[in-house]
Formats: structure tokens, sequence, C-alpha cells
């Protein structure tokens, strides 16, 4: 689960990480009582929306004047920004963070992430802020510094020093670096974050270091027990489909081609897509109706599937194993009748009772189309929307 | 011979009273030797009752001293999985297998690091399955987990894969052209879990009634990478790999926690092309697993 910035940023200044001073609004008159409450010259108007490379579109600009506050508030709100994240359509902007300018000296690069390789979490720290980080990463990868961290110990002194350090921090702000880093890994660990990223983090004139920008993602396991970043969730920023079929406990995620596919099983459900574009047709999306898969589901995410124009055709592919192929079977015919099902469905079916399930695709007196393996399947619903 | 399990094998199971605890532990019963394998459940409220005639114990070291059961399986919920994994290692117990999905990341990387430190200072080495993985089984012998049993058939073919149902479509392709297994293996979905492709392909290389391998992987993470490179240097057998996951989009968790392109090395065409440079027989239509791992050992 993904936050707006100013959210993360009132996570950090929780865990002790100072942030600018700033103030979240929806109005363009709210952002500019923002900037008069918040006193000063400078102002940035951030556009807030779950998406990185915000400044590059657009969403993001200095102003100097209330005006200026007023006059950039008017045209981030509303937008459609368009970064490399949010895809070609873009991201309606229906938020906004009002800041005090910064006397930026030097930016930095810090983030936590959990590191599959060592079991650890892993805070990593660059000179290079600011930037795109996979490029550092893959341009110049000796400017990315690693630690790794004992969850019994937490992060140490030593190793917060060794990143400030590294990353050529001068010595007199070395002591605030530590505290943001400390800040940064106990916010990580506390609220169960599976990415903290601030960059930048920048030094100022006078010394200070202070988080710039506030990135962050949430184990999606672990919100039962995260009441306060549950809180923070904003349906507005999320697909509308993948929310929806997160209600009936299904797995959805849109793809760009025209074959629908429904499948058990995430591994099985990327293996289907895959078949798909191998036999000459790309899939619709990714949908794993996971292990008990009912009628009532099955409906579901027929209706969720056809509410995509682009889909020309249906590939159901089932192993019953726990789950029997009789009981997907009927759920199929269902589903088919109930949506009124109007484009092609191949439906392939394996393991417990798949006799029994083919021969009531077959009595149903539905064009269902079958299939035994999964190229016939794919060949068979390629054939089909051709 | 088989790896990690076989007829004999004694196993507790934690969470043996919760809805799916019961409903997989009969199913397992049923299978082969399964009566004479499951012989003790835990729930600290209900010791010395029983479940399918399987006696229940307060605590795992309990269990594991009244029945000298070596091996668990746990359906325990998220919330107290990592601490039911923890009470097996602490048991001293040879293997856990943990089925349940959904543990909070952070859970298994604070049970991880403890198991590795509890190892590092001479205690006894507990080898963790999964979490969210179907578990393991070694056909005609014992099962222990959730996978449909009757699609498995006794043999001389090794399974290992990262997905519950990919593994059962790998199974059924080797039943259908009448090869067997010798054991099959869901390593799990998760990011941060016990047991690796590498260390079941250790395993498998080692195992003198296993002739060949499919190896299944997905995208996300070094695993099938680390698993390729010591294949090259040390696998003495054929393997045929598939990767799930090319029209899978960056940035998306595809439906399992640690199947989720996170950089360059870690998408399905990236590991396809370090597989067959380290000689695996790499395939990318699923449908043909069985039939090239025949095509192998003829």
């Amino acid at each position: 689960m993904k936050i707006h910035e100013y959210q993360g940023k009132e996570l950090l200044r929780k865990f002790g990480v100072v942030v600018p001073r700033g103030v979240f609004c929806n109005s363009v008159d709210d952002a500019v009582k923002a900037a008069e409450s918040l006193g000063g010259k400078v102002w940035v108007v951030k556009a807030q929306i779950h998406a990185g490379g915000r400044g590059k579109g657009g969403g993001v600009k200095v102003a100097k004047s209330l005006d200026e506050v007023r006059q950039y508030a008017g045209q981030i709100l509303g937008m459609q920004l368009v970064t490399h994240q949010t895809g070609p359509v873009g991201q309606k902007v229906r938020r906004l963070l009002i800041e005090e300018g910064a006397d930026i000296k030097k930016e930095y690069y810090v983030a936590a992430l959990t590191d599959r390789a060592t079991q650890k979490v892993a805070m990593m720290a660059s000179s290079e802020g600011g930037m795109n980080i996979e490029e550092v990463a893959h341009n110049t990868p000796e400017k990315i510094l690693k630690v790794f961290i004992d969850p019994a110990i937490g992060l140490t002194d030593a190793q917060a020093s060794e990143l400030a350090n590294g990353i050529g921090v001068p010595a007199a702000s070395v002591g605030k670096a530590v505290e943001a880093l400390k800040g940064l890994y106990k916010c990580y660990m506390e609220t169960d974050a599976s990415l903290a990223e601030i960059n930048p983090l920048i030094l100022e004139g006078n010394g200070n270091i202070k988080a710039l920008d506030a990135k962050f993602n949430f184990d999606g396991n672990a919100l039962y027990r995260q009441q306060e970043i549950v809180a923070f969730r904003d349906l507005d920023e999320e697909d509308p489909d993948e929310l929806e079929a997160s209600k009936f406990d299904l797995t959805y995620i849109a793809l760009d081609g025209n074959i629908g596919c429904l499948v058990n099983g995430a591994g099985l459900a990327m293996a289907t897509m895959d078949t798909i574009k191998l036999f000459g047709a790309e899939p619709a999306n990714f949908l794993d109706v996971g292990g008990g898969a009912t009628t009532e589901k099955v409906t579901e995410a027929f209706k969720i599937m056809l509410k995509n124009p682009k889909v020309k055709g249906i590939l159901v592919n089932i192993f019953g194993g726990i789950m029997r192929c009789d009981t997907i079977a009927n759920g199929v015919v269902a589903a088919a009748r109930e949506t009124h099902l109007s484009v092609p469905l191949v439906v392939r079916m394996k393991g417990t009772n798949d006799d029994l399930g083919k021969q009531i695709l077959k009595d149903s007196g539905l064009p269902i189309i079958t299939a035994d393996s999964m190229a016939e399947a794919a060949t068979k619903i390629v054939a089909a929307v051709k | 011979m088989s790896i990690l399990i076989n007829k004999n094998t004694k196993i507790i199971t934690q969470g043996i009273t919760g809805k799916t605890g019961q409903f997989h532990t009969e199913k397992c019963q049923e299978y082969a030797n399964g009566k004479n394998c499951f012989v003790a459940g835990v729930n600290p409220k209900k010791a010395g009752e029983s479940i399918f005639d399987i006696p229940i114990f307060g605590s795992v070291k309990e269990a594991a001293k009244q029945t000298g059961a070596t091996v668990s399986v746990i359906y325990v919920p998220p919330p107290g999985a990592a601490a039911a994994i923890w009470e097996a290692v602490e048991a001293d117990l040879d293997l856990v297998i943990c089925i349940t999905e959904g543990i909070p990341v952070r859970d298994m990387l604070e049970v991880r690091n403890k198991m590795k430190k509890r190892e590092a200072a001479g205690g006894k080495k507990t080898l963790l399955l999964g979490p969210n993985c179907p578990g393991v089984i070694t056909p005609d012998e014992v099962k222990i987990g959730i996978m449909p049993g009757h699609i498995h058939k006794k043999g001389r073919i090794g399974v290992v894969s990262r997905s519950g149902t990919l593994t059962y479509e790998a199974v059924g392709q080797l039943t259908e052209i009448g090869l067997g297994q010798s054991t099959a293996v869901g390593i799990g979905g998760d990011p941060i879990n016990g047991l690796k492709h590498i260390d079941i392909m250790r395993m498998f290389n080692d195992d003198p009634d296993t002739d060949a391998v499919i190896m299944i992987g997905e995208i996300g993470g070094p695993d099938e990478a680390d698993a390729a490179v010591w294949c090259k240097a040390n696998m003495k057998k054929p393997i045929v790999g598939f990767i799930a996951g090319v029209t899978a989009p960056a940035g998306k968790r595809m439906g399992h926690a640690g199947a989720l392109i996170s950089g360059g090395a870690d998408t399905a065409n990236a590991k396809l092309a370090i597989m067959e440079e380290c000689g695996f027989t790499v395939t990318r239509d699923p449908s043909e697993m069985g039939k090239l791992l025949k095509a192998l050992i003829k």
C-alpha cells in the first residue's frame, strides 16, 4: 500500500526526522492561505499523487510570491500528471502540499528496504540525491552505499555514521544525518514498510539535515496491525477495478492486451499470460481467483474482466486440486449466463473431476470451447478472437 | 530414497484444530502412510484431547518429546505463524513446513535472523520450508501440505517451484506421460523464506533416486539465478527450467508477495537467460515441461 508525500512526512516527523513546515490542501484558496500562514518569501507547490517523477512532469513548482502560489496551485490542481511511473494517461491531481522553501546546499539519497538475498533490512545512501536512483544504480553503482541491519540490534550509530561520512556529509552535520537515518530505520520497522525513501535528503546552509520528499510502500500482509497507516489509504489513487476485485478476494491487475484470463494460483496465472503471448496475442489482465473459487467469485471475476472494453475473448485455466473441476465448471456456466457473455470463451481444466467438469460445460448448451493443455487453450482463444 | 521426507517421517501439526489445519490433516492422513506419519498436534488450550485419533499436546517441545516427531507443519494464522516457526526451531526439529500465507515480512525477517544466529552459535540447524507454500510430497509415502495427492506418482523426477498450482501443473504433466516423482517441493511465494531453489537442487543432486529435475521459478528476487550458477558448477543431473512472468509488468506485485520485478536482473527473461547459460533446458511454453524432461532422460 502506498501513501502520499505529506502523509509520509507526518510519519517521518513522528520518528524524529526533520521535514519542512508544510500544509496539505485541496483548493487554490486554501493553498494561498497555507502559504500566508507559513510566511516567508518562497514556497513550494507540490502535487500529491502516488507516483514518483512529479517534478519532471510539472507537478512541483517553486513560487516566489503569493500570486505565483495561486497561479501554480491552479495549474497543478486537477491536471492529469504524467510521470514515468503513472503510464501515459497520468494521474489526476486532487491534493496539494504547500511547503516553506528550503536553502539547499547539497542533495543526498537515503532509503530503507528489505533485502531478499541477505534477509536483512538494507539502508542505502548516495551522494547523488535528487536524481533518478535507478540510473545512478545502473551507471555508477559505486555511488550507492549500503549497510545491512540485524533486526534484533537495529541501525547502529557506527553504521549510520559510515553512511553519512561515506556520502560526504560535512563533519559538523554528521550527527544530524545519523539522527535522520536512525529515525528513518525506526519508522520503516515500526510501520511495517516495504520501502521508505527520502530523495532528496538535503543539507541546508545552516548545516541542518532535512527530508524534502518521502516515499513509502507498506507490506500488505501487516496492515491488520497498522491502523494508522490504513487510515492514510487514498482510494482515489488506486485502480477502481483492482479495488473492486480485492473486495471479492480476487487479485486482478489490468494489462494492455485483449485476452482476459482467469486462473487459480499466482504462478499458474502468470504462466497462462505468458502462454497467450507465446501463441501470438496479449493478455488483458492478471487474475488469480485463489483457492476457494465459488460461483459468486467466478461471476465477479467475469464481470471485472468484461468491464475492460479491450477484452475480445476469455481463457479460463484451472488446475483442480482441492478445488474440484465440476465446482468450477458450474461457476463458469453460471457466470457466462449471468454476464450474457458475448465473447469467445475457452476453458482448460485439469485435475480432480476434470471429466465431470467438461461434461457440465458441454451440457450447458453454451458455446464454450474446451482444451486439454495450456498451449491448446491459448491456440484456440487466439484463433477465436482473430 | 527421496529428499526431506519419507514414509518413516513423524510429523507434528501446529494449528491442527483450526479449519484449514483440520481439513488438510485429514487429507494428509488419508494419503499413503499418512496415518502412521501424523503423530501429534499442538494447541496449548486443548492439550490432552485428540483429533482424528491424533493426540494434541500443549507445546511443540512436548509433542516431539512424547512422539519422537522431527518435522512440523504449520497452519497457524498469519499473526501467530512466525512465533509458531520459532517454537518449532526451539524444539530442535529437523524441518518446519509453514503453509500459512500472509505473514508480515517483518515477522519473517526477525525469525529468520534469530534462526541464523541460533545456528551460528552452535544450535541445531532446523530447515524451514515456506512460508506461503503448498508443502512437500514424496509420492506413495507421505504428503505434508495442501497439494492434491492423487495427481502424483512414485518415480525418479524431482520438482521444485515457488508456486502451488504451477507445481501441480508440472507434476500432472509428468504423471500423464508416465514419469513419477521422487519428491515435489513447493518453496513458497514470499520474499523472505527458508529453503531456496539452490538448497533443494543440492538435495536432488545428492539423492540417488532422483534422475532429473524440473525447476520452476517466477519474477522477483535472485534465487533462481543463484541456483542456476550453482547447478552449472555442481549439478550432475539434467534440468528443465521454466520462469513465469515474461508478460508481467515491472513494479506490480503479481499475487505472490515476492513476485515483483524491482530491477533488471529479476525479470523472467533475465532468469531464463542465465538458466540457459548454466546448462538448463529452458522453455517458454509451460505445457512442454514434462515432454522436454522425458526427452532429456532418454
